[in-house]
């Protein structure tokens, strides 16, 4: 019995220990690339040149088209995601009974299950050209179709994080603006949704980081051109798309065009962490405020 | 001397959570500018029947109620009732401080800015008015941009009662208002209700059989849903006439 039980503790640290050896090591494959990398690229050229051509005869590798790419997308993402996710988040708390929250709340989440190559996909063949019949100007691949769509799956996280973060407000707070004669939109707006910010900013944290790191629906309807614009119209490129191109494609291993893909993972790594400890700083300093 | 004017009056009142029957025929007049007092064992209906005096059960799903409450005459189930107009008229005091997590100013003027109020000059008056009405000013005064949960619980629930005042009801409802406090704030808190029946009408519900002889000029005695006994705080406690009511004031149940 007592050997069994050894065996059994043995084996759950060994699972815990994997996971955290299979974390470090792929940290170290980025960092020892990546230093290779800036070895023969300053990290001055990376972060100031405007161009990105690691796969062409006369190489820039300037890291901030990518950097300007994921920028407009996760923007026009958010900017579709955050109002559409908070109005659901708080129509389900102040005005939805019970009995249709508990109904739509999974279906909202079927939203996230949804593959990710489908959405692309779908931005590439309904929403780019359903957006051509009134943008004239808009291109075949472009970050606003990529942007809109990366909101629509990203829209439950929001709903659902920034409800929890809503109804964890005590209900005596909700009683108190009831009982000053608030309505419920005065309620909402005015007690409850401030109440709850740093959970509905954690929320819109993680979206964010999700949005950096999307691939395929950027891959697909984004286009593959890095260009250093804010234009939505005009295709562009991801850091993700840019990894995924070099990647798939048939750069040598070992050789300097293929050792970019690790700098722009670690650029994407570096991004992602930061925002992961933010809304962790976050969730941590303002969590449990009453009580 | 002339009879007092009935401000609250409740007719032929049911309440149902769902299938539960949780006000059986309620029938009771409150004073105006006077105190009554709710007592009754947990459970009894006292604290359903204080909230359907403000429709603050209103959002509870599969609560209804039938018969009449009348508010100055006037019936506040009423089809062209505006819920949120009839609580700038009955202001409410809860269990637990409930304090919004804004600053002392902002709690106290939040009643005045939801109404659209901006007069800076007029909100500053009206606060300090409020805060001294709930003998607070001198104690926040020199901290009135700094967060209400910073302050004590007996703070906060004063506070909560000048949030209340800010507004000008006619009718304070409190839920247990000292029940989370302790002796000494509780006491502050009965003065102040001494001093404020003089304007307003107040109707408070208390587990204390202490408290209601102390502040209120009547006693309402609740039990499974009914209202058992209705009299002078005076005569209710030194000769009451129903037989349940004696054993709930001498202690032999609740």
């Amino acid at each position: 019995m007592r050997v069994q039980e050894r065996i059994i503790e043995g084996l759950l640290w060994l699972s815990a220990a994997i996971t955290v050896l299979i974390t470090i090591s792929i940290i170290w494959v980025l960092l020892s690339e990546s230093v290779q990398f800036f070895s023969e690229v300053s990290i001055v050229r990376f972060l100031t040149e405007k161009e990105w051509t690691p796969l062409f005869a006369e190489k820039k590798f300037g890291i901030l088209p990518l950097v300007a790419g994921t920028f407009l997308t996760t923007a026009i993402a958010i900017a579709v995601a955050l109002p559409i996710g908070l109005t659901i988040a708080i129509y389900l708390n102040e005005y939805a009974h019970a009995r249709f929250k508990t109904i739509i709340k999974p279906l909202l989440e079927v939203l996230a299950t949804i593959p990710t190559v489908v959405y692309g996909f779908f931005a590439l063949t309904v929403v780019t050209p359903f957006l051509q019949s009134f943008i004239p100007g808009l291109a075949g691949f472009n970050a606003l179709s990529a942007g809109i769509v990366m909101g629509v799956m990203i829209i439950p996280m929001i709903s659902s994080l920034s409800e929890d973060a809503i109804s964890a407000v005590p209900r005596s707070l909700r009683e108190a603006a009831y009982g000053m004669g608030s309505t419920r939109l005065q309620t909402a707006f005015g007690v409850m949704v401030p109440a709850a910010s740093s959970g509905i900013l954690v929320s819109v944290i993680l979206a964010i980081s999700r949005a950096v790191g999307e691939t395929m629906i950027v891959a697909i309807a984004a286009g593959q051109q890095p260009r250093l614009t804010l234009n939505p119209l005009v295709p562009i490129e991801t850091i993700t798309t840019y990894i995924v191109q070099v990647s798939m494609g048939d750069v040598p291993h070992g050789s300097l065009e293929y050792r970019t893909i690790f700098a722009a993972g670690m650029t994407l790594f570096v991004f992602t962490f930061l925002l992961n400890n933010l809304s962790f700083w976050i969730k941590k300093k303002y969590q449990e405020k009453y009580d | 001397m002339t009879k007092r004017q009935h401000k609250l009056e409740a007719i032929n009142l049911d309440a149902y959570y769902g299938d539960f029957h949780a006000l059986k025929n309620i029938n009771i007049a409150m004073e105006e500018k006077a105190v009554t007092a709710f007592i009754g064992p947990s459970g009894c209906g006292k604290s359903t029947f204080l909230r359907t005096l403000n429709r603050m059960n209103d959002y509870i799903d599969g609560f209804r109620v039938q018969g009449q409450i009348l508010l100055d005459n006037r019936d506040i189930y009423a089809s062209n009732v505006r819920v949120d107009e009839l609580r700038k008229e009955v202001g409410m005091v809860f269990q637990k401080p409930n304090p919004f997590p804004k600053t002392i100013f902002e709690n106290v003027v939040y009643g005045l800015k939801i109404q659209g109020i901006k007069d800076k000059k007029l909100l500053r008056e009206t606060c300090e008015k409020s805060l001294r009405q709930t003998a607070l000013w001198d104690e926040v005064k020199d901290k009135l941009d700094k967060s209400a949960l910073a302050l004590s619980g007996g703070q906060q629930q004063r506070l909560c009662i000048a949030r209340a005042l800010a507004i000008s009801p006619s009718v304070i409802l409190m839920d247990e208002p000292t029940s989370a406090l302790d002796p000494i704030s509780t006491a502050k808190i009965e003065d102040l209700i001494h001093e404020l029946k003089q304007y307003y009408t107040i109707i408070i519900v208390t587990h204390n059989m202490q408290q209601a002889g102390r502040v209120s000029d009547h006693t309402a005695f609740f039990y499974m849903g009914e209202l058992v006994e209705y009299s002078k705080t005076k005569t209710m406690f030194t000769s009451p006439k129903n037989e349940r009511t004696q054993n709930y004031i001498t202690g032999r149940f609740g």
